[in-house]
């Protein structure tokens, strides 16, 4: 650990400001991952701008979209009337994250950037491309069970620990994010990356940039819905495979439906091929095996998460009876 | 609506204390000029520290001093011959990774954690393995004879039998993880005068240990741990991290305090170590055991030897004439284990009582069925009768409890929807031990009664009971009885161990009180008083402000005529996910057959815990090495998983509360090891049920449902 600087500031212009000013210097939310970083020594930011007074808090429908302030508190989004009511599937996911105490300080921005958490990451002592581009990969021929087994790359198999972010990319959420000259809006899909030959960048945001708000299209997937987590302990513990499922049935066939997969990738991951299948398609459990079988296409095991070969199916079908059956 | 809290004299005497944030523990003692003291640790596993760059620690601001084998200070047991291997600061040796191999101490915590990330150590490195099962595999490797072999009636009668068996079990490295971090604050003064405040299991024995390595008198050191939260084992020993804590206000002449991480917690005060066991078990076609093998394989360190009761249930647990056990250890190159929750014990009834259902099952025989006509009139072992044992009325309000009428014979009939439900059971045997221990009680004319003994409190709630086997004894309100623990200068008594404490200085709570009633009566039969007439009234009539009494006590020649063990048993309902893996324990009925039940509110807790524990140890609790490097992959609390209160249904906890007639006065038997011991079988045995399968390697994870 270094010494740093610590500032605080009010508006998310002057919050720009400072962080263009210094490359080494970094947004602090919440902290529940930033500060394990630093106590680690995986990263030690010269500065740390506190920017949790920028109003930026709002849970609010805005036209036909629901907007989420990026400093909105996990546990202030799972819990809010309009998130529950319109977005169920986020609350769900929201609550199989972390804990209680965790969720109250977390913030919505905070829990897209959070980092992986591979063990060989976090121990600065051991090879990881991801710390440390060029040391190799721990993971890959060590312990992986908690590991990736869709779009792995051969410099980092670590998975994005999300589960919020799940259900995000389920349901086509859109990222607006901020530098010093104005706005940009991306797609929710477009702002984790795989792995590829940089395992060091988790995702899109420029150095220079800011995320704002999500915006997230009100949709007919309130009723027949699940977030399905697999994990060692009933809470508290991170995804062996998660599972956001929703859809929307009219005349007995599924007219809308949305699938992602959590402890699987280095990013949340659609299973686009799965919907498209299911579209159209009455919910029978036959087809929901057939989905699940599709989504596994390319899916490829280090060895101590061979077993998510089975599992991730099985929790596809399991999350879709669960959400048919919600009804 | 108003909320009262209801008090009754079965309240741990502690408790407000504890839950106002008023029981004050080693780390909250401040003490004038204190510094702060931060352990650097290896960072390879096995070789020599050939240069350690302290330079830029000591010029670092608030940095006072680091102290390693370069500077050691004196400690005069590790400047001879002899003694231990791993002497911290006096051995520029790597043992393991993590091994603390310097000090380094400031004016805040946060500078001496600053400074030691700036120490840099050099190594000549050397080739090491951390793995248990390749050593066990390698003809080369070292393997100790852990306990003597025992051998009663034909060895491994079981391969002859009508119905036999043999399988292997497995279990990983645990680590005992309390709540509290593990460390010390030492405050060395002139003239060699020693005040420690401690996290022990043992006042007496963390005072002797640093009398023996500074080679001062025990009188010169005061040891104090009054509460300590959470040891589970740990804290049976003075660690290599409270001598150099020691020694470093040695060195510098003010008070250190040393508060671990939670990752050196994995590396720095023990684990419970892996073992590998096979069990063969034999029996007629009429369910009657005919021979029981009983071979484990213990992990342990390269620098010092660890031994556990692995295979001691074997020799006495079941009516058997031909049994035979052995047990070795082999040694890795990792931190020394140390016994956790239900030592050796836990772990070898995970595989025997894993194997007993084993064989109900291959007999086609109800498992209570198989146990009950098994189990033994005398202890077989020590030719002895039980001192009492009363298990088959446990099995039969534990089976009632749980329902054990639904459970099918036929593993997987039980199926709602994708979860399958499964009932298991399993029996928990230790050592129902009495040691020798002191108790100071002060009767007041005031009408107050203060009792002190050198003992200790990890939790159990000893103050509780023994405030509560004086308030039994003499009348006095509980509210009027002060136990004082945890103090070194007060009359000796072992550490906290073993399930020993209640008997041991219970014992001599109880002795103490006998003798302070009869010296009333004494006093009032001379004074011409009522030989009723209370204790204050005879005091006043006496002048007397107080009478003391101090006594010894221990066991005498019961404990050569009766086989003296605790019992327990674990009934558990699980639910599995056929598709995910997930298991669910759904239902616990636990039965504690360990004598008179002195204090029913914290025996009760024992049970918890211990079926707490037990679930960790069955489904979620491992500690995992990357053998490449020797290092920890999961050294924290979000990845190293304990049951959180989601993994954890209602526990039904029950005692058959009948008093031992000979084990002490009060009739009772310790129980906070059988809370835990073959808990983890109960589960396993329920996941056969549920399942079919049959998992052998704990914890049974989701992944190995799904294998």
């Amino acid at each position: 650990m270094i010494n740093f600087q610590y500032l605080r500031t009010t508006t998310a212009k002057s919050a720009i400001a400072l962080l263009v000013k210094d490359k080494n210097a970094k947004f602090l939310a919440g902290g529940t991952n930033l500060i394990d970083l630093m106590k680690r020594g995986v990263t030690a930011p010269e500065k740390l701008i506190d920017i949790n007074h920028v109003p930026l808090k709002q849970i609010e429908q805005i036209g036909n979209k629901i907007h989420i302030g990026a400093l909105a508190s996990n546990s202030a989004v799972a819990d809010h009337a309009l998130i529950k009511e319109k977005l169920p599937l986020l609350s769900w996911a929201l609550q199989a994250g972390a804990s209680a105490q965790l969720r109250n300080v977390a913030t919505v921005g905070g829990n897209m950037m959070q980092r992986t958490r591979c063990g060989y990451f976090y121990d600065t002592e051991m090879p990881c491309n991801k710390r440390q581009p060029g040391t190799g990969c721990g993971a890959m021929e060590g312990f992986n069970r908690m590991h990736a087994i869709f779009g792995t790359s051969e410099k980092c198999i670590a998975v994005h620990p999300s589960d919020m972010c799940v259900a995000l990319i389920a349901l086509d959420a859109e990222v607006i994010l901020a530098n010093a000259k104005g706005e940009r809006k991306i797609p929710f899909k477009d702002f984790h990356r795989l792995a590829g030959d940089t395992p060091q960048l988790d995702n899109n945001l420029k150095v220079d940039e800011m995320i704002i708000r999500l915006e997230i299209p009100v949709s007919n997937l309130a009723k027949n819905y699940h977030y399905l987590k697999v994990r060692d302990r009933a809470s508290y513990a991170f995804a062996l495979v998660s599972v956001a499922a929703a859809f929307e049935i009219s005349n007995n066939k599924i007219t809308d439906v949305r699938l992602a997969m959590g402890g699987v990738a280095h990013k949340p991951w659609r299973l686009t091929a799965s919907e498209n299948f299911l579209k159209g398609k009455e919910a029978t459990l036959t087809n929901f095996e057939q989905a699940a079988q599709l989504a596994m296409k390319d899916a490829k095991g280090f060895g101590g998460n061979d077993f998510k070969l089975k599992l991730a199916p099985n929790t596809i079908i399991e999350a879709l009876n669960l959400a048919k059956s919600k009804a | 609506m108003e909320k009262r809290i209801l008090k009754d004299d079965n309240d741990r005497v502690d408790g407000i204390l504890k839950v106002t944030g008023q029981a004050k523990y080693f780390a909250e003692y401040e003490l004038p000029g204190l510094t702060y003291g931060v352990l650097v640790t290896s960072t390879i596993t096995k070789g020599k520290i050939t240069a350690l760059d302290t330079k830029a620690a000591e010029k670092a601001p608030g940095v006072i001093a680091v102290i390693s084998h370069l500077n050691k200070p004196s400690a005069p047991a590790y400047e001879q011959e002899g003694g231990p291997q791993m002497k911290i600061f006096y051995t520029d040796k790597i043992f393991y990774n993590g091994q603390p191999i310097a000090i380094v101490v400031a004016n805040t915590f946060e500078r001496a954690t600053h400074a030691a990330s700036l120490v840099k150590a050099s190594y000549a490195k050397e080739e090491f393995n951390t793995d248990f099962e390749k050593a066990l595999k390698d003809p080369k490797a070292k393997k100790l004879q852990g306990q003597a072999d025992y051998k009663r009636g034909i060895e491994n009668a079981y391969k002859t039998a009508e119905v036999k068996l043999e399988e292997r079990y497995f279990l990983p490295i645990e680590t005992h993880n309390p709540m509290e971090l593990h460390g010390i604050i030492a405050d060395w003064r002139p003239n060699n005068q020693l005040t420690v405040y401690a996290k022990t299991q043992g006042v007496k024995a963390t005072q002797g240990t640093i009398a023996n390595v500074f080679k001062i008198p025990m009188e010169n050191i005061q040891v104090n741990s009054e509460f300590v939260g959470g040891g589970f084992g740990m804290a049976l020993r003075t660690w290599p991290l409270e001598i150099a804590t020691v020694m470093a206000s040695k060195h510098i002449g003010k008070p250190v305090k040393v508060v671990i991480t939670r990752m050196q917690m994995f590396t720095m005060v023990g684990n419970r170590p892996a073992a590998i066991q096979t069990i063969g078990l034999g029996a007629n076609k009429d369910g009657k055991l005919t021979g029981i093998t009983h071979r484990a394989y213990g992990e342990t360190s390269t620098y010092e030897n660890f031994t556990e009761g692995v295979v001691n249930m074997a020799k006495f647990m079941y009516q058997c004439d031909n049994v035979n056990t052995t047990y070795a250890i082999v040694p890795v190159d990792l931190g020394v284990p140390i016994w956790m929750r239900g030592p050796g014990e836990a772990t070898g009834a995970f595989a025997l009582e894993s194997a007993i259902d084993e064989m109900a099952h291959a007999l086609d025989m109800d498992p209570l069925d198989f146990r009950i006509k098994n189990d033994p009139e005398t202890d077989q072992q020590k030719n002895k009768p039980f001192s009492s044992k009363n298990i088959k009325e446990a099995y039969k309000i534990g089976a009632e409890k749980i329902g054990w009428s639904n459970r099918k014979n036929k593993p997987g009939s039980l199926v709602e929807g994708p979860w399958q439900t499964g009932y298991g059971v399993s029996i928990g045997v230790f050592n129902a031990n009495r040691g020798k221990a002191s108790v100071k009680g002060i009767l007041k004319a005031d009408g107050s009664l203060l009792l002190q003994s050198a003992t200790s409190d990890i939790g159990p709630g000893t103050g509780t009971g023994m405030t509560l086997i004086a308030n039994k004894l003499m009348k006095i309100p509980v509210n009027k009885i002060t136990f004082e623990l945890g103090d070194s200068s007060l009359p000796p008594a072992p550490s906290q161990g073993g399930s020993a404490t209640l008997s041991t200085v219970g014992s001599a709570v109880n002795d103490v009180c006998v003798a302070l009633n009869s010296a009333i009566a004494e006093l009032a039969a001379n004074s011409n008083m009522d030989a009723t007439a209370n204790f204050i009234d005879v005091l006043k009539k006496n002048n007397l402000p107080q009478i003391e009494v101090t006594k010894e006590s221990q066991g005498g020649k019961e404990r050569d005529s009766y086989s003296m063990y605790s019992f327990s048993i674990h009934f558990v309902q699980v639910k599995v996910h056929s598709l995910t893996g997930v298991v669910k324990v759904s239902k616990i009925v636990s039965v504690g057959d360990s004598g008179t039940i002195v204090s029913p509110k914290t025996a009760r807790s024992q049970m918890l815990g211990g079926a707490v524990g037990g679930i960790g140890m069955a489904l979620t609790e491992e500690s995992i090495i990357d053998h490449r490097y020797g290092r920890y992959i999961n050294n924290n609390f979000a990845d190293y998983h304990v049951p959180v209160n989601a993994d954890v249904p209602e526990i039904d906890v029950n005692f058959i509360n009948k008093p031992d007639p000979y084990i002490n006065p009060m009739g009772a038997k310790g129980m906070g090891e059988i809370a835990l011991i073959g808990f983890s079988a109960a589960v396993a045995n329920a996941v056969f049920n549920a399942t079919g399968k049959r998992i052998r390697t704990l914890p049974i994870t989701p992944d190995k449902i799904l294998a």
